[in-house]
């Protein structure tokens, strides 16, 4: 693989949101071709194999509910804030239409669900981005809400666990947005004050503001293979330096390496890894 | 003055930066102390203690460099991880002492780079942010220049946040902005005026408390009259507890955006 097929399915961070390279595959059509080997592979044997290429492992994206219904058992999960939904607070230009496209497209108010569910049993309040609605960026909406998760949970002495996907901070809503950093740090600090446990899944792509926010700053801090996890995209980097990046710079692998994450788990594994790791930590089934 | 002329204002390089400041406000009392205990000394960041009037204080400011020299050691001050590091030990070292913190923040933006990557630049700044929240002393960041995003904010979760009236403080740069939804960096100029960046914008917001008059080299009296405000926001905030101020401080940045 040359240097330019590794940057070029993954250059889309900064909120381009019209991506469509590693789309989550699109139910009805019948035969997805893997974006990483081409391998063309039925949707039903995606959709049973956790949406992982039975050929190369390549881990295709997900929106947030299809992921919750992954990890949690069955009927368990029990949304949070629902209701909220995005404004144009700053009257910035395009973005109603961009919100109502988003909302069309993904089927979502914004670019997080949460809520409460059970892993094996044991509750846990869970947080899920999905790339669908504004590449995941991270608005007030999305930052109050991941900041009221975490206050429940530390209210109700609940772990938290966060799957990550996002282009970073939604510029739409100008410094607004840069303010949910802090506020979800914050709520992140009182939790973990409180200690309990907070696990953060980091999935392709995670990047900007939620990468220098929530998304480091789990107790333990999984990625799912091959994500790209940056601060700066792969492309800013390369204007910025001028020079081209290492193979495989940015991917979870990467970090692994470079200690920046705990563990990079296949899918396939991931239910049974989180349930360990909350009983490691003394959470407990409840009926 | 439009927008895009007070970020070009801003960024200008006869402003003043963090150590025309320090100096100015600390005197002979300044000295600085280096480095992050774990990797390096970055020269973007300039931080150490010294005393305002009779209240000892850390100091940390992100440092653009005062000529063409400069600059390139001080990197035009976009910090890399270690930078930010090394500020968050200092601050550390501040509330262990009970000192309180004064922050000047001045950059385009965090380093974009390969080593930036490699050292964890989103976890230095996460780190930041997380640790700022809690801190059990009195916390003051004065934008005086530029203040770019992730790179600002990581000196930036404070008990108040004060600009200079001509400084900007931006999720994005204008050019940045315009490149990635209008696909023409030349239409910064109306990016600017849309992300609301500007001190007045951002006073209007109920982001930041206090907007100052920009002192000129030289004018002592001004730096007088700055030295002033901040002691008495300072001795304000001593008289209240750690625990309280870190909870005032979470409940300032928790109603932005409330819904
Ligand atoms: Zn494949």
């Amino acid at each position: 693989m040359d240097l330019f097929t590794f940057i070029k399915p993954k250059n889309e961070l900064e909120q381009g949101d019209d991506t469509t390279v590693n789309k989550p595959y699109v139910p009805d059509e019948m035969w997805v071709k893997c974006p990483d080997c081409g391998t063309l592979l039925l949707t039903t044997d995606i959709e049973e194999n956790f949406h992982v290429c039975s050929k190369c492992n390549h881990h295709f994206r997900v929106g947030s509910r299809k992921r919750i219904d992954m990890v949690c058992d069955k009927d368990t999960f029990k949304e949070l804030d629902a209701d909220f939904v995005s404004k144009n607070i700053i009257d910035f230009p395009g973005y109603d239409e961009k919100l109502e496209s988003s909302k069309r497209r993904s089927g979502e108010k914004d670019s997080v669900v949460c809520g409460t569910c059970k892993i094996d049993g044991i509750e846990t309040v869970i947080i899920s981005m999905t790339a669908d609605f504004m590449m995941g960026s991270m608005g007030t909406v999305t930052g109050d809400k991941i900041t009221r998760a975490f206050e429940y949970a530390t209210e109700n002495g609940l772990p938290v666990i966060a799957f990550t996907v996002s282009g970073g901070a939604r510029m739409q809503e100008g410094i607004l947005s840069l303010m949910q950093m802090a506020k979800t740090s914050g709520a992140v600090k009182l939790h973990s004050d409180a200690g309990l446990l907070y696990i953060t899944v980091l999935t392709d792509p995670t990047s900007g503001g939620v990468t220098a926010s929530f998304a480091m700053e789990g107790d333990i801090i999984l990625a799912e293979p091959g994500a790209l996890i940056a601060f700066a995209g792969p492309r800013v980097i390369e204007q910025t330096i001028r020079q081209k990046l290492p193979k495989d710079f940015q991917t979870a692998e990467f970090l692994q390496e470079k200690g920046f994450v705990d563990k990079v788990i296949d899918r396939r594994y991931l239910k049974e890894t989180l349930s360990k790791l909350l009983k490691i930590h003394n959470y407990t089934e409840v009926q | 003055m439009s927008a895009y002329d007070n970020v070009l204002a801003a960024r200008s390089t006869k402003k003043l930066t963090s150590l025309d400041y320090i100096n100015a406000l600390f005197g002979d009392s300044f000295i600085e102390l280096h480095g992050d205990r774990n990797f390096a000394d970055d020269k973007a960041v300039v931080g150490g203690v010294g005393m305002l009037n009779d209240i000892p204080v850390t100091v940390i400011g992100l440092e653009k460099g005062r000529n063409t020299k400069e600059r390139m050691e001080r990197n035009f001050g976009a910090a890399h991880p270690e930078g930010y590091r090394k500020a968050l030990r200092l601050m550390k070292q501040a509330e262990k002492f009970h000192r309180p913190i004064l922050c000047f923040v001045d950059t385009s933006g965090a380093f974009c780079g390969i080593g930036a990557e490699e050292r964890g630049q989103g976890h230095a700044i996460a780190t930041n942010l997380m640790e700022m929240m809690a801190l059990k002393t009195p916390i003051l960041s004065v934008f005086i220049g530029e203040g770019g995003s992730g790179g600002a904010i990581a000196l930036a979760v404070a008990d108040e946040v004060w600009m200079m009236e001509n400084a900007v403080y931006s999720v994005i740069s204008p050019e940045g902005c315009a490149s990635i939804l209008w696909k023409d960096s030349s239409k910064a100029a109306e990016a600017a005026e849309c992300l609301k960046m500007t001190a007045k914008d951002l006073f209007n917001l109920g982001v930041i408390e206090r907007i100052l008059r920009e002192p000129t080299a030289g004018d002592q009296k001004m730096f007088e009259s700055m030295k002033l405000l901040i002691c008495r926001t300072f001795e304000k905030n001593l008289a209240v507890s750690g625990e309280e101020l870190a909870r005032l401080r979470y409940n300032r940045f928790r109603k932005i955006g409330q819904q």
